[in-house]
């Protein structure tokens, strides 16, 4: 188990003080000047060091994406986004340190911002976050009269400007395409690529959009050297990461921990255990709503990280927990998520605005069992049609719960048909 | 230029090609919705889906830059699979209505899915059905026929430059729709009929009357303006059944102007379609024996002076050169073709010519706009300044009427007074016209059309000369015509000759004679005393004071030739044969100087053309713009206060066929009026 | 059929929301005040008892000169955009898996059997109007309500019905969980970041 002396998130739970007092308290803003000093290729080299992967789900490295912005602008300005619009089904992590720690994320801002040459850092908050936003909005006032950003920034001598932009409800917000559409006051469609962000972002300049995790373990990072943190977990997936543990268990909870950490015991050890005891467990999502379920026999001894999952031909995502005990209509369970994409599909291309309401409405008679055993193999066709199709990795997302409800769960599948069929029949 | 490879075929492309261009260079047929050349690249089919090497996923290829070393598969099986599936969710929710479906037999989708769909449908659940949105009186809408594809609103907001018309809600409840479901205000609506690759949007008045396997399809020139879009008239029998577009990448690129494609139904009314005399104050019907014994009566021993013909906006070239010579025969200096007496100067072609060229406004890096109103004027040539403003760097100023033209531009002024100051040099924008390149400007008829017209076009003539509008490989000079018959009346000498009378002085009631050959936008308060012989197709202001009427051919009726406003001889060929007893124009004008004894020398339109071609040699180049020679012209002289106005007060309703027009009279009711009365200018 | 209401009255911002309004058009680049259309829409439909009429949608639009059409597509696009009048108490519940494995469905039959309301509708009184939405984001404090601004957590059939008596009676009951727990902590307390860190 992590110690706490590595644990990045130590008001994670808001029993301290969020303000800029309380930050400082917790070693936030303390001499980011001398981070800053690191310069440009310090912090990207040092960030690519210590091997963090996005922590928005997709686990791109971090340092490699900052390393993709232009070195010199030719005219046009550069900007930093941060992607706040947490809404993949299970994960509610950035909330936490939007809430709590707002100034990690904002010190996370000035030195990532500063490391890719962006005279700002545009955060887009879901609009849901109503309190979050409030809190963040006030840190970011704090940080300004503090010197802390805007002209010379913590006595950097480098001008950084940061703003919050609230969503309004809109989960493809999340992707980083449909996030800039959305920033420049447009509805959130996904943009084709390329051109990448990079290139063509926000308002037509050189962009990165990051999460806020990233962005909030970065000064942290760089305060306690990339050796410390690719120190932590296994090669490739390393450092600490918040987990969110929902559904079935006792003690349904945030926790920062170890990456690679077992599953079982990262829900034993904080979450209290599955609801009825480990061998109550059916299911688990191991990383939010899109990436495909796993059976208990395969979390019995998983690591929590991107290639254990990976090779588990599941994901670790945002490391979003969803666990579902033996009482659970895993059927049902993923006809909910079904209708999630539908509901949150974009409907800009064919496959995924088509495909999502088809996917959900089969999903719904196999929920009932009103359906033909062929119609099993029909919905993994189609949702093979989706996947790799569509503009954006919604498509993806929408298709790959369903073919891991289809992987794993088959027999429980035809079994509703054959009954539904007997009970007709009678 | 990157080279590529595109099943198994290696082929180099202009850099910034697309993947999908790539493949059709290289002879593979990629399938699209969403794609058009001419809209910005939207990707949203998923239907050009291609296999690229080193690639997890298929690429769309109609968004992805060709790049050197590509190797693109676009028929391997993952390709059919990925086109089979978009094709599969393409119709899951299609209503598949072809049987009563207009577009059905040039549907997009029907025939895709012929070559890329599988045949059968898996999907059980209930189709989607969507409300039929108000688009206006010309577009019909059947909505859950639409795939998507958006190229319909990527046309209004980027060609038409309207921002009525886009896609509300998200996901599988996304539709299309104008604001409000308020009818499309714009002159290029009926594009988005075109566009549409389904039959979610169809044309109102075509609406159930044919389908395209009926239809004759004669390929023509529009004579509605003086564009001179190129034009496919769809006939049936003896019936024009639609207008549509044909590509002319110099003219109207593969776009049409509304009133240009919907004023078809005024065709087949109000029409001219025997001769008619004047007996005992009212008209008769009268055989064609009887309305020439009328004519050859009065003008027996009449001198040439006493007579005078007046050429209409309508009037071909064929016609226009007979009418010449026949005064000429009778002795008459007494001809225009300028029904409104613009001051349009004939001393040199390029004076009333659009010198620059339609597709010339691309190269343009400057333009001041006088007296005109484009987008009513020549809709199709605004929108060719929109896409040249849309491309930045092409400041725009207009002085005159103060009106929406779909693209920012400096309002200089109402006037001449501000003319002139330009001219002098006084305003800043002649600065602008000065360090530019290629700098334009374009007159309008509203700036000629009046009595100091002369002076005005000798102010721009200023502009042209002093700030370098004209050189050796660039002429910025422009005279927009509203009339498809003005620039050949000027080619063929349709201008009083020495001591004759204007067709302002014609109509003063001074002559015993006055021919009339389809003119009609003119004041005919005045000819109580003048006999007045009007041929034509339509019974408008010209034939309600007529003595004599020779029913004439409408522009799809008969082989014609008309000069557009750059100068462009362009042939309109015969749709179908003129209604009754109406007859191809030059022709009447033949049989007519038979019976007076002057008969034109002419029997064939073969050698009536090779007439044209001596009095003005480009007659002879059809479909060409000749460069015209630029000297002298104009006269300098007093200007007057009074602002300028554009001739078209009302888009929908400025030639006989559109007032004959029960579509066009909608448009008016539902597009013009709303604009007059909310601005006051209604009176 | 339209989605926009129009109530024949004109909309326009108070003055304090002019100057609100301001200052979200200055956190963009010049010439980018598109981009302030969302939170315009937010401010406008704030002071406007919580939904958006038509006079509103066209007068942000007025505001940022772009075009209603551009409005329009935002406001049907995003889901926290009301085009119709909701209850003073406007209800979200969280029907995705995390709250439904926890049982959301039984706060569903909450608002049907106590308030009388299903998805989408308004009690009689225009107290409250009922909206399921998709996943809310605290997943672990499932199932969540959230209530106007403020998110309900940790609810169940008998604290939920709790909350909303005293709603219904004025009263307005802490947000948050509504169990004993501190935030997304774990229940009875935390297994992590027990050591007394340096100044915390």
């Amino acid at each position: 188990m992590l110690k706490d002396q590595d644990r990045i998130f130590t008001n994670l739970y808001g029993i301290h003080d969020w303000k800029l007092a309380g930050a400082k308290s917790r070693g936030i803003w303390d001499n980011t000047k001398a981070l800053i000093e690191m310069g440009q290729d310090g912090i990207i080299d040092a960030m690519k060091e210590s091997g963090l992967r996005g922590r928005g789900g997709a686990g791109f490295p971090t340092g490699l994406k900052w390393s993709f912005m232009p070195k010199e602008s030719d005219g046009r300005p550069s900007y930093l986004v941060v992607n706040a619009d947490e809404s993949e089904p299970g994960t509610c992590k950035d909330r936490e340190i939007m809430r709590f720690d707002p100034h990690r994320l904002l010190e996370g801002c000035l030195v990532a911002g500063f490391a890719m040459r962006a005279v700002a850092a545009y955060i887009y908050i879901r609009g849901e976050f109503v309190q979050e936003a409030i809190n963040l909005e006030i840190a970011i006032q704090e940080a300004y009269a503090d010197g802390l950003i805007g002209k010379n920034a913590a006595n950097s001598g480098y001008d950084f400007d940061i703003y919050l932009h609230r969503g309004a409800g809109a989960y493809i917000c999340g992707e980083e395409t449909a996030l800039i559409e959305s920033l420049e006051g447009n509805k959130g469609q996904p943009r084709l690529k390329p051109p990448f962000p990079a290139n063509v972002g926000v308002w037509g300049c050189p962009s990165t959009v990051n999460n806020v995790e990233s962005i909030a373990v970065a000064p942290e990072i760089l305060r306690r050297g990339e050796g410390w943190f690719s120190g932590l977990g296994r090669p490739n997936n390393t450092g600490t990461k918040l987990f969110c543990i929902s559904g079935h268990v006792n003690k349904p909870c945030n926790v920062e921990e170890e990456m690679g950490i077992p599953l079982k015991e990262l829900i034993e050890k904080h979450a209290g255990g599955v609801r009825g005891g480990w061998d109550n467990l059916l299911a688990i999502i191991p990383g939010g709503s899109s990436v495909p379920l796993l059976p208990k026999s395969i979390c019995d001894d998983i690591l929590m990280d991107f290639d254990s999952l990976r090779d588990a031909q599941s994901g670790l995502g945002t490391a979003a927990v969803i666990v579902m005990d033996k009482s659970t209509d895993v059927i049902r369970a993923i006809e909910r998520l079904s209708h999630f994409y539908k509901h949150e599909s974009c409907g800009q291309c064919t496959p995924c605005r088509e495909g999502t309401g088809w996917m959900w409405r089969v999903m719904q008679r196999l929920v009932s069992g009103d359906a033909e055993i062929e119609e099993i193999d029909m919905l993994i066709n189609v949702s093979k049609r989706i996947e790799g199709h569509t503009i954006c990795a919604l498509g993806d997302a929408a298709a790959w719960p369903i073919q891991g409800l289809v992987r794993h769960f088959r027999p429980v599948i035809e079994e509703r048909i054959k009954s539904r069929k007997a009970a007709r029949a009678a | 230029m990157p080279t590529l490879t595109v099943d198994g075929v290696e082929i180099t492309v202009e850099p910034g090609t697309t993947v999908l261009q790539a493949c059709e260079e290289a002879g593979a047929e990629i399938p699209r919705f969403c794609y058009h050349e001419r809209l910005s690249i939207a990707g949203n089919c998923r239907m050009c889906l291609v296999e690229m090497e080193k690639s997890p996923k298929l690429i769309a290829s109609c968004a992805m830059p060709a790049g050197d070393g590509m190797v693109i598969h676009t028929n391997s099986p993952k390709v059919k699979e990925g086109r089979e599936g978009a094709m599969e969710f393409l119709l899951i929710n299609h209503p598949l209505d072809c049987p009563i479906c207009d577009q059905g037999g040039e549907c997009d989708l029907q025939d895709q899915s012929m070559t890329y769909g599988s045949g059968t449908s898996r999907y059980h659940e209930l189709k989607r059905a969507v409300a039929e949105k108000n688009m206006g009186p010309l577009i019909k809408t059947t909505m859950t026929r639409c795939i998507h594809c958006t190229r319909c609103i990527r046309f209004a907001t980027e060609v038409a430059g309207v921002e009525d018309l886009g896609a509300i809600n998200r996901g599988e409840n996304m539709e299309i729709t104008t604001y409000l479901e308020q009818a499309l205000d714009s002159e290029l609506s009926g594009n988005i009929i075109d566009l549409c690759p389904v039959g979610a949007l169809t044309s109102k008045p075509y609406a159930f009357t044919a389908r395209p396997w009926e239809l004759s399809k004669t390929e023509s020139i529009d004579a509605l303006d003086a564009v001179g879009a190129n034009i496919r008239v769809d006939s049936r029998g003896q019936e024009v059944m639609r207008i549509l577009p044909r590509l002319n990448e110099d003219i109207n690129e593969e776009w049409l102007a509304d009133r240009s494609r919907f004023s078809y139904d005024g065709l087949k009314t109000q029409r001219l379609d025997t001769p008619y005399v004047r007996k005992d104050g009212k008209l008769q019907a009268a055989s064609w024996g009887d309305a020439f014994e009328a004519i050859a009566t009065k003008l027996d021993g009449l001198d040439g002076a006493k007579i005078g013909a007046i050429a209409g906006d309508l009037a071909c070239a064929e016609s226009m050169k007979a009418l010449k010579d026949l005064m000429d025969m009778l002795g008459s200096p007494n001809i225009d073709c300028r029904q409104d007496s613009a001051a349009l100067s004939t001393e040199t072609r390029g004076a009333y010519l659009f010198n620059t060229t339609i597709a010339g406004i691309e190269e343009a890096d400057a333009l001041l706009i006088v007296g005109s109103n484009p987008r009513h004027e020549a809709a199709l040539i605004n929108a060719r300044i929109r896409k040249r403003w849309k491309m930045g760097g092409f400041p725009i100023a207009l002085i005159g009427e103060q009106l929406d033209l779909n693209y920012k531009y400096d309002y200089l002024g109402a006037g001449p007074a501000t003319l002139k100051e330009v001219a002098d040099g006084k305003h800043s924008f002649a600065e602008t016209l000065k360090t530019a390149e290629r700098p334009m400007i374009i007159v309008g008829q509203g700036a000629l059309s009046r009595s100091d017209g002369a002076a005005i076009l000798a102010l721009a003539k200023k502009i042209a000369d002093s700030f370098g509008l004209v050189s050796d490989d660039w002429n910025g000079f422009n005279i927009l015509h509203t009339a498809a018959a003005r620039v050949g009346g000027l080619d063929l000498g349709l201008v009083p000759g020495e001591g004759g009378k204007s067709a302002k002085e014609m109509l003063d009631g001074s002559l015993d004679v006055l021919f009339m050959l389809g003119a009609d936008e003119i004041d005919t308060s005045r000819l109580e005393k003048s006999f007045v012989i009007y041929q034509g197709s339509h019974g408008d202001a010209g034939a309600s004071v007529a003595d004599v009427i020779l029913p004439g051919a409408a522009f799809t009726e008969k082989d014609a030739t008309w000069v557009n406003t750059e100068g462009r001889v362009q042939l309109g060929r015969r749709a179908i044969f003129p209604p009754g007893e109406a007859r191809e124009d030059w022709t009447i004008l033949r049989a007519l100087s038979e019976k007076l004894g002057k008969t034109l020398p002419y029997n064939t339109i073969s050698e009536l053309r090779q007439k044209m071609a001596e009095a003005a040699p480009h007659f002879a180049e059809i479909d060409q713009v000749t460069p015209a020679p630029w000297g002298a012209f104009g006269t300098e002289g007093a200007i007057e206060d009074t602002p300028f106005v554009s001739p078209v007060t009302d888009y929908y309703l400025t030639n006989p066929i559109s007032r004959a027009s029960r579509i066009m009279a909608e448009c008016s009711a539902t597009f013009s009026k709303v604009k007059s009365e909310g601005t006051g200018t209604n009176g | 059929m339209s989605q926009v209401i129009e109530t024949g009255k004109a909309f326009e911002f108070t003055p304090e929301n002019i100057e609100k309004a301001k200052v979200f058009i200055a956190k963009y680049p010049e010439g980018r005040q598109q981009s302030a259309v969302m939170p315009l829409l937010d401010l406008a439909q704030r002071q406007n008892e919580n939904w958006l009429s038509k006079e509103a949608l066209e007068y942000v639009g007025n505001f940022l000169d772009i075009p209603y059409m551009r409005v329009l597509e935002v406001a049907t696009f995003y889901t926290m955009y009301n085009l119709k009048p909701v209850g003073k108490y406007f209800l979200q519940l969280c029907r995705t898996t995390p709250c439904w494995l926890r049982g959301s469905d039984d706060l569903e039959a909450v608002c049907k059997n106590k308030l009388g309301i299903s998805n989408g509708e308004t009690t009689e009184d225009g107290m409250f109007s009922l909206l399921e939405v998709e996943c809310l984001g605290a997943c672990v404090n499932a199932p969540v309500v959230q209530i106007n601004d403020d998110f309900y957590e940790d609810l169940n059939a008998e604290n939920f019905e709790a909350v909303l008596d005293k709603l219904a009676k004025g009263d307005v009951p802490p947000k948050g969980p509504q169990i004993d727990r501190i935030n997304s902590a774990p229940e009875g307390g935390p297994t992590t970041l027990l050591e007394k860190t340096e100044g915390a």
